[in-house]
């Protein structure tokens, strides 16, 4: 236990910031500390402190600490521990798959619209399986928007229709064949075990199937989605935390007017 | 003569309550007049008829969809199954597998009268009228003896998808200071026109409501209450397509608590409202008689909708709910109704805000235990200012004296909570609710303040919008789209080709027996 007193370790690393070998920062550059919590299903006691150590030296981290540990259950004892990370990671030759659009605001979208595509964008959107769960795909499409980012309804030029929750993928492409989709918005919010690839990939099997896939733009959202994982199930676009609609009306936009206009 | 620390204006509360009176009677001369498949299957169950066929499908189904098959459902269960038991001598068990098996048609048994059919089922209706109050005398007795932990009950839930690991998960909270475990049903079991069956182990965030599962839980839960001396509750969810048959279920295995709300079905899962609203009629009273609490959905509303603007459509719904529960004879201290803490942590007083509502919500339903769910719209992955949002809910509770707390967790929006993200919601709620006990007594509100005026304020919203919805009717307001912001067609939704009108035959004997007898 730290019993309350400041760490007295050595600071000899090196202390500049190199962009090839980043590591965690605690409050001095290159200290790589780390902060994480963890339960071990084995009773509390010097064994249990001891595992933890291990378990953390095993994951990288040197200078292990366990500041707080507590008996949850009989057999089962929750950690909060620190370390100094080992590792080191290379910041300068990440590349991430982004959504490649400006995101405009709902003038912008709008105006571009008619000079440009001239008649509304059709998006059908829906939380589909048996995802229950409505707030990503409310907050993308209803009126009014979520954090002051209005939703596609609120777009004069979207026409959208949100069929809400637990929709089936069968369902959902009927309805994009009667409602003659332009997009179709796809929000995924719970992702036990899986189950949002499942759904995601059947809905791309169906739609090829139906020889739809091409005719649309597909897009899917959700907390733990991104643009890498939606590219590679066959998405156009992926939409994660911290997107907004103006953001998702800006790709369908941009990529509309990319397939009509070239 | 009640008082209020908010000057709440009480004949402006009778007159709320008198308007949402009259939108629930004119619902009920509508459910009066109709059964469902979900009604019939769970007098199937109330008759002892249980178990699956070799393809997993319920006997209660088979027998009930033989008669919706033939176009003769309305006359009711009780009817053809007491006419084939005086023909058969079997037991309606026997009658079921006979059925399943196709050596039997319902729809040949009508040569007794409804009154003879009746009474060749005595034994069973009494049998199992007898166990759901033997269920409920047991939990009386747990009461009476280790007693239970105080308000508000700390409520966690359990979603593991396996019924065993549930068992650990919910053991562990009960020795941490639970007072209520919900174990949450699998996604999409709401939309299923039937109940599995068994002990199960696979669910996605959830796990699902069986009876056996049931049973499973609340003999684990029995365990562990003894062990700490404090009588634990169980909670889970007759919502969805089979409201009255979970609602059966959890009254003969002994379950306290219920999530049973026809509104949030309607909005929230495009439950047909014909369906469900004749659904959730037999659910009540059979939770009512089983003494078991129920709980609504109000708080959802406020996932969608703004919790500041729209406070008003959770009181209106609440008050709905309580005049609906009445009719089924569900008694006040039994009507856990719902509200939430979900205004954006942005909103500058958001938290007077929240005490204004909580304490009217308090003040308006003097007797109820109501539910008070917790921060989940604005929860964002960040863990450390989740858990400080959630202490600011647990502040308002015991402030206001809430009935059950729905503790928040930290990791919302991120996973189905950690046995050690239960632990620090419940030393968190447990540290505020001893640290804060009687402030409620101490601090009064400001004479035309934001408290004052926000309570003010919210109740005639609620007002102004019951009087719309009582002319309107409860069915033309929900298809208006009046209520929560969400059309639904009076024909539309999931679930309507289970209702049939009742015909001359029609007895449901449990209504007469169950209704009001707590």
């Amino acid at each position: 236990m730290s019993g309350g007193l400041y760490s007295m370790e050595s600071r000899d690393f090196d202390k500049t910031l190199d962009l090839t070998n980043i590591r965690p920062y605690g409050d001095t550059m290159n200290d790589g500390k780390v902060q994480l919590s963890f339960t071990l299903p084995v009773p509390a006691g010097d064994e249990a402190i001891e595992a933890a150590k291990l378990l953390i030296k095993k994951m990288g981290l040197e200078n292990p600490q366990v500041v707080f540990y507590k008996e949850l259950t009989p057999g089962f004892t929750f950690f909060n521990c620190y370390g100094s990370c080992t590792h080191a990671v290379d910041y300068s030759v990440i590349h991430v798959p982004k959504v490649e659009s400006t995101t405009w605001d709902m003038e912008e979208t709008d105006r571009f619209i008619k000079e440009n595509i001239g008649r509304q964008i059709r998006v059908l959107g829906a939380s589909t399986g048996t995802d229950a769960h409505t707030v990503g795909i409310d907050a993308i499409m209803n009126m009014k928007g979520y954090a002051g980012h209005y939703g596609l309804e609120r777009y004069e030029m979207f026409e959208a229709l949100n069929m809400g929750s637990q929709v089936p993928n069968e369902e959902f492409i009927a309805k994009a064949i009667e409602f003659k989709a332009d997009v179709l918005l796809v929000s995924q919010t719970v992702t036990q075990k899986d189950v949002h690839i499942k759904n995601l990939v059947e809905l791309v099997e169906l739609l090829e199937a139906e020889g739809l896939r091409d005719k649309v733009i597909l897009a899917c959202g959700g907390p733990r989605l991104s643009h890498e994982l939606a590219k590679e199930l066959g998405y156009d676009a992926g939409f994660g935390m911290n997107t907004y609609a103006n953001d998702v009306a800006s790709f369908i936009t941009q990529e509309m007017n990319r397939r009509i206009n070239g | 003569m009640q008082t209020s620390k908010l000057g709440i204006d009480f004949k402006k509360v009778e007159y709320a309550k008198g308007l949402a009176r009259n939108i629930a009677e004119e619902v009920q001369v509508f459910v009066d007049r109709y059964t469902t498949v979900a009604v019939e299957r769970t007098i199937c169950r109330l008759l002892g008829i249980d178990g699956v066929d070799t393809d997993g499908v319920p006997l209660p189904n088979i027998v009930v969809d033989s008669l919706k098959d033939k176009n003769i459902l309305g006359e009711g269960v009780i009817f053809f199954i007491g006419n084939a038991v005086i023909e058969k001598k079997l037991t309606p068990q026997q009658i079921a597998e006979e059925i399943s098996a196709g050596k039997l048609d319902l729809s040949t048994m009508g040569r007794h009268s409804a009154d003879e059919a009746l009474n060749a089922l005595k034994p069973w209706i009494e049998a199992s009228v007898n166990r759901i109050k033997e269920r409920r005398q047991r939990r009386e007795n747990y009461l009476n003896t280790i007693g239970e932990g105080p308000k508000p009950y700390i409520y966690v839930i359990v979603a593991t998808g396996n019924i065993y690991e549930d068992v650990i998960q919910a053991q562990a909270a009960a020795r941490q200071g639970a007072d209520i475990i919900a174990v949450i049903r699998t996604t999409g079991q709401s939309l299923l026109d039937y109940v599995p069956f068994g002990a199960t182990t696979e669910g996605f965030g959830g796990t699902y409501a069986t009876q056996e599962n049931f049973r499973i839980m609340r003999t684990a839960l029995d365990e562990v209450s003894e062990e700490v001396g404090r009588y634990i509750r169980l909670c889970n969810y007759c919502s969805g397509l089979c409201m009255p048959e979970i609602a059966v279920m959890g009254a003969l295995e002994g379950l306290d608590v219920m999530l049973n709300d026809a509104l949030y079905g309607i909005l929230f899962r495009d439950i047909n409202m014909q369906r469900t609203l004749v659904d959730q009629y037999f659910s009540r009273i059979i939770n009512g008689f089983a003494g078991v609490i129920i709980n609504t959905g109000e708080d959802n509303y406020l996932t969608t909708a703004d919790a500041f603007e729209e406070a008003h459509t959770v009181l209106a719904s609440d008050l709905i709910n309580e005049q609906l529960a009445l009719l089924a004879g569900l008694p006040e201290e039994q009507m856990g109704l719902g509200h939430a803490f979900e205004m954006n942590p942005e909103l500058e007083n958001g938290f007077l805000y929240e005490l204004a509502q909580a304490q009217m919500t308090r003040e308006i339903f003097p007797k109820a235990p109501l539910k008070y769910m917790p921060p989940t719209k604005f929860m964002t992955g960040n863990i450390f200012r989740g858990h400080i949002q959630d202490a600011l809910f647990n502040s308002i509770a015991i402030w206001t004296g809430q009935g059950i707390q729905l503790l928040g967790m930290l990791t919302e929006a991120i996973h189905t909570p950690f046995m050690s993200d239960r632990y620090l919601s419940i030393e968190n709620a447990k540290y505020i609710f001893s640290s804060m006990k009687n402030i409620g007594d101490e601090v009064e509100f400001k004479e035309n303040g934001i408290i004052k005026n926000r309570a003010k304020f919210v109740i005639d919203k609620a007002t102004d919008l019951l009087e719309l919805m009582e002319k309107e009717g409860l069915f033309t307001a929900l298809e208006k789209g009046i209520f929560g912001d969400v059309k639904r067609p009076k024909n539309g939704g999931k679930g309507l080709n289970g209702v049939a009108p009742k015909g001359n035959n029609y007895c449901n004997p449990f209504v007469e027996l169950m209704k009001g007898r707590n």
